[in-house]
């Protein structure tokens, strides 16, 4: 082994050494383990500025709200009062991919986090195949700045209440504000050019001689940008799952500034929803990167043995899995599960059993185990990857459980556990579990009265008999009723018994 | 190509926007919990940070979800298996759900509990002036930090052109040239003068050509020191200098005067805390040092504590004038005018015994109005005593003579109150005047 000095010696960081560090970590990424990375771009905030970003939902840029000034106030009284401490990194599924590092951590978690976030995060982000067909990593950042332009915009124009209002109403449909399974269409080259024809001939409309006797430097009110109009067939196609696409293009009495809003609000929800299907596979691809990636600076000489450790440190508490009955168990770690499954994977394919060749035979043995794992990387959700890839030795060694709840039994049934009879219901149940389409509650337009009492009617699809929670429901619902203007009815179908 | 920015140096607040909004939203709940607060407050405590709880509700956050419990049936997998084995039945804990993972995601996005998290002094001042109805004039001078001005600090070789020492730079200049032997322009024209006569004679000798040549050689060497002698040198300028620095202020001590008999309940004592605690506010600003005495009485007086002067409770008559006296005892023991301001705040629900009255208009007009810079009385009523006393002319007894001693020194405020918005016109003309002064 050839001996490097070390990138580091000294707890503290600075940049010199930063940018040591990311070429020593790039080198490996690209050379040894083959990543596929947007361009990184890597910023050093202070602990203020990472409450700032947790409460605009981890954005660089957000339009205003009283909700993110409420997660900022209860964030920042959970960490004065030191119940919880920062998160290392946040990291922005964007290009380049930014990625957000706080000022206090040592040179070692500076390492670890360029290793997890911009290298990690950053090719899961590139490469899987929910964020590819979802998301627009290069157009978000610029979108964010038109939302926010735009809100505030709409704000001096027709008052903070009326914005705030059709927020909070927005807001109340996020989760069903996405398109689950057909993409909406974009807009064809045509129309964005007949979009920037439009907003010209708006401002030139809007254009008044008074503005000239602005003094110099002082702009003009700009005029909100004119409302998309790229899909507006105004055919209405029932059902419908995504609500805010529906009261945006149907509703009888919004605005136009207001079906905009409602456009940004489901953009935001829409770009999301990714993340909430793959929060075991990304955080469990990074924590693997980073993992390979530190080991193999030790072993190249270029962190000494207390870096390592400091290292090792972090990652244990960070893939710890308390046991379900500990009061630190707040559910299934999703670092956890996704490092010990890809762990498992390459151990698979390195020192494969009898066992693994039985229940993975497509690729126990496989020499090339970093292919095997790009591919799940690539084109896989926790869901699918879970039913494919969760092995017989990771659930022993996890000790996972099956558990049947029925609403009316006074207790739970345990279904299935980690042994020979129970492995394949334990993996399918786990599985089942990280399925949105289960998780959250399935609601749909089946109706509009457009032509009678213009009423508009709901439909939930329980799955298996669970009702929705009462309370919220009627909240939700009023929120739905000031978009649409007019009754709306919820009806709760059962239709599986 | 990578980048690594710093962005610590960005300005801060950018979720201010968002701030300013949620406090706005929950502005009802904000408002009960800072009251609340401020009743446990001291009085000088008002201008502080302050940690707020308030309930969620108006800040609800509703979203669709499922709910187990209702009914239906559902599967779900655990880590962390004992010694359990497909059949066995595990008791349903009685509340939450099982420790599934959707307790705290609903908490999060439901949002029912209460929270809590800290204001800043400016922010609660907002409010509890919103609640006395304070005009905004006011609020500004109240919210204001404490008076600094700009005061002469002596010069400097640094500072902007506006605050040139003219004089002090020219000395400088002066003494400069006439060390390098500066030659001046009267040098230079008789130089100058002299080289023109001895030229202008038509006389060309060897002594003269030789004089000549002399003579311009010396105007052009002393035209040259005048260019590298600067007539003012960088090195000359100097600035006034100017720090920053608080406005000497004297000291004040006010004194809050209040009748704590049975007749004074809860909701009196409120609005005559509110009172003080405007008031101290009011003093701090004027004065770098403000001392509270608090001074209790029934029918004797005492020196307390602040918390035993607002919660703790005495039977007995009440003889007003014995907390005057005590206030003077106190303030010829340990006040002195000459380095005192001396401020007293009297509340009191008017009763006092018959013919004490006159011997408090005695006092108040021979001793201690003589030494106040203010004197404030409020008498606090419920809101149908009120009506009956709609006119300033009727009332009590001590009301009554208390209108006489207004009447005779125009640094005595008196004024019924029976809610937070009544407080303020007590202060008018003190803030009138610092009005006046700003």
């Amino acid at each position: 082994m050839t001996h490097h000095p070390l990138l580091f010696t000294e707890a503290e960081w600075d940049f010199a050494a930063l940018d040591r560090v990311y070429r020593a970590i790039e080198d490996i990424a690209l050379n040894e383990l083959k990543l596929d990375i947007y361009p990184n771009q890597i910023e050093v905030i202070s602990s203020e500025q990472m409450l700032d970003a947790y409460s605009s939902l981890a954005m660089p840029l957000m339009y205003s709200h009283w909700s993110f000034g409420k997660l900022f106030a209860r964030e920042a009284a959970l960490y004065r009062a030191g119940y919880s401490a920062l998160a290392y990194e946040i990291v922005i599924n964007s290009s380049p991919c930014i990625s957000y590092l706080l000022e206090e951590n040592t040179m070692t978690m500076q390492t670890l986090v360029i290793a997890h976030a911009a290298f990690g995060h950053n090719h899961f982000f590139k490469n899987n195949y929910l964020f590819r067909q979802w998301t627009n990593a290069e157009g978000i950042l610029d979108y964010l700045a038109f939302a926010k332009g735009y809100m505030a915009a709409c704000e001096e124009r027709y008052g903070r209440d009326e914005v705030e209002a059709i927020l909070d109403s927005a807001h109340a449909l996020m989760d069903q504000g996405v398109f689950r399974y057909n993409r909406p269409p974009r807009p064809s080259r045509d129309r964005v050019l007949e979009k920037h024809r439009k907003r010209h001939e708006y401002e030139e409309e809007a254009y008044s001689e008074l503005w000239r006797t602005l003094p110099a430097g002082v702009a003009p009110p700009s005029a909100p940008p004119v409302p998309d109009t790229e899909d507006d067939d105004d055919e209405m196609k029932l059902p419908e799952e995504n609500l805010l696409y529906f009261l945006e293009k149907h509703s009888p009495t919004l605005r136009a500034w207001q079906r905009e809003t409602l456009r940004i609000v489901r953009t935001m929800a829409q770009y999301f929803y990714p993340q909430k299907q793959t929060k075991v596979m990304n955080e469990g691809c990074a924590t693997f990167v980073h993992h390979a990636i530190m080991n193999r600076l030790y072993d190249k000489g270029l962190i000494g043995e207390g870096a390592l450790l400091e290292f090792l440190h972090s990652h244990t508490s960070v893939v710890f899995q308390p046991e379900f009955g500990d009061k630190r168990y707040g559910g299934i770690n999703p670092y956890a599960l996704g490092y010990g499954m890809m762990a498992d994977i390459r151990r698979i394919c390195e020192q494969p059993t009898d066992e693994d060749r039985e229940w993975c035979p497509a690729f126990a043995g496989n020499p090339d185990y970093m292919t095997v794992l790009k591919d799940a990387w690539a084109n896989y959700r926790d869901e699918s990857f879970i039913g494919q890839f969760l092995s017989p030795k990771l659930m022993r060694d996890f000790r996972l459980f099956a558990l049947h709840d029925r609403a009316a039994d006074p207790a739970y049934q345990v279904s299935a556990i980690h042994n020979e009879r129970g492995y394949r219901a334990v993996r399918a149940t786990l599985a089942a579990q990280y399925d949105i389409g289960s998780a959250e509650a399935d609601i749909q337009v089946v109706e509009a009265d457009l032509k009678g009492d213009r009423q508009l009617l709901l439909h939930h699809r329980m799955h298996r008999g669970i009702p929705l929670h009462e309370p919220t429901k009627s909240r939700v619902l009023a929120h739905v009723e000031r978009l649409w203007g007019h009754d709306v009815e919820l009806e709760e179908i059962d239709d599986e018994n | 190509m990578t980048q690594f920015i710093d962005r610590r140096l960005n300005p801060k607040g950018k979720s201010l926007a968002n701030r300013q909004r949620f406090l706005r939203r929950a502005r009802a709940q904000i408002r009960e919990a800072v009251q609340k607060s401020l009743k446990d407050a001291a009085v000088a405590d008002v201008e502080k940070d302050r940690k707020i709880r308030i309930s969620t509700k108006g800040t609800r956050e509703p979203r669709f979800r499922l709910d187990p419990r209702q009914g239906g049936d559902r599967d779900f997998v655990l880590p962390g298996n004992k010694d359990y084995v497909a059949g066995d039945e595990i008791a349903k804990p009685k509340s939450g759900d099982g420790g599934q993972k959707g307790k705290q995601a609903a908490d999060y996005a439901e949002g029912e509990d209460d929270f809590e998290f800290t204001m800043t002094q400016e922010e609660i001042l907002d409010i509890f002036f919103e609640d006395l109805e304070l005009p905004n004039l006011v609020r500004t001078t109240l919210k204001e930090t404490p008076n600094r001005a700009w005061k002469r600090a002596g010069i400097t070789t640094a500072g902007s052109p506006t605050q040139i020492n003219l004089v002090r730079t020219m000395r400088n200049s002066f003494g400069r040239r006439l060390a390098l032997k500066r030659p001046g322009l009267t040098d230079i024209e008789r130089l100058q003068e002299e080289l023109e006569t001895s030229e202008r004679d038509d006389r060309p000798t060897e002594e003269r050509s030789s004089r000549i040549a002399a003579l311009k050689e010396e105007l052009a060497r002393a035209q040259a020191k005048r260019k590298w002698v600067a007539f003012v040198d960088p090195v000359d300028v100097r600035f006034n200098a100017f720090t920053e620095q608080p406005v000497p202020t004297s000291q004040a001590v006010m004194f809050c005067l209040m009748d704590v008999s049975g007749s004074m309940g809860e909701r009196e004592k409120d609005l005559a805390k509110r009172f003080y605690m405007l008031l101290h506010l009011f003093l701090k600003r004027r004065y770098a040092k403000v001392d509270i005495v608090f001074i209790r009485h029934t029918h004797d007086a005492q020196e307390v504590e602040e918390q035993e002067f607002f919660y703790s409770r005495q039977s007995g008559g009440t003889i007003v004038s014995t907390a005057l006296e005590k206030m003077l005892d106190i303030q010829r023991e340990r006040y002195a005018t000459a380095d005192w301001n001396i401020y007293a705040a009297q509340a009191s629900d008017g009763y006092t015994q018959s013919g004490d009255a006159r011997r408090c208009v005695e006092m108040l007009s021979n001793d201690i109005m003589p030494l106040c810079q203010y004197f404030a009385y409020i008498e606090i009523l419920d809101e149908r005593e009120m009506e009956v006393f709609a006119s300033e002319d009727s009332g009590a007894e001590l009301w009554r003579a208390y209108r006489t001693i207004a009447a005779a020194w125009p640094n005595f405020a008196t004024k019924r109150i029976s809610k937070p918005a009544d407080i303020f016109p007590v202060f008018r003309e003190l803030f009138g005047k610092a009005e006046a002064l700003a």
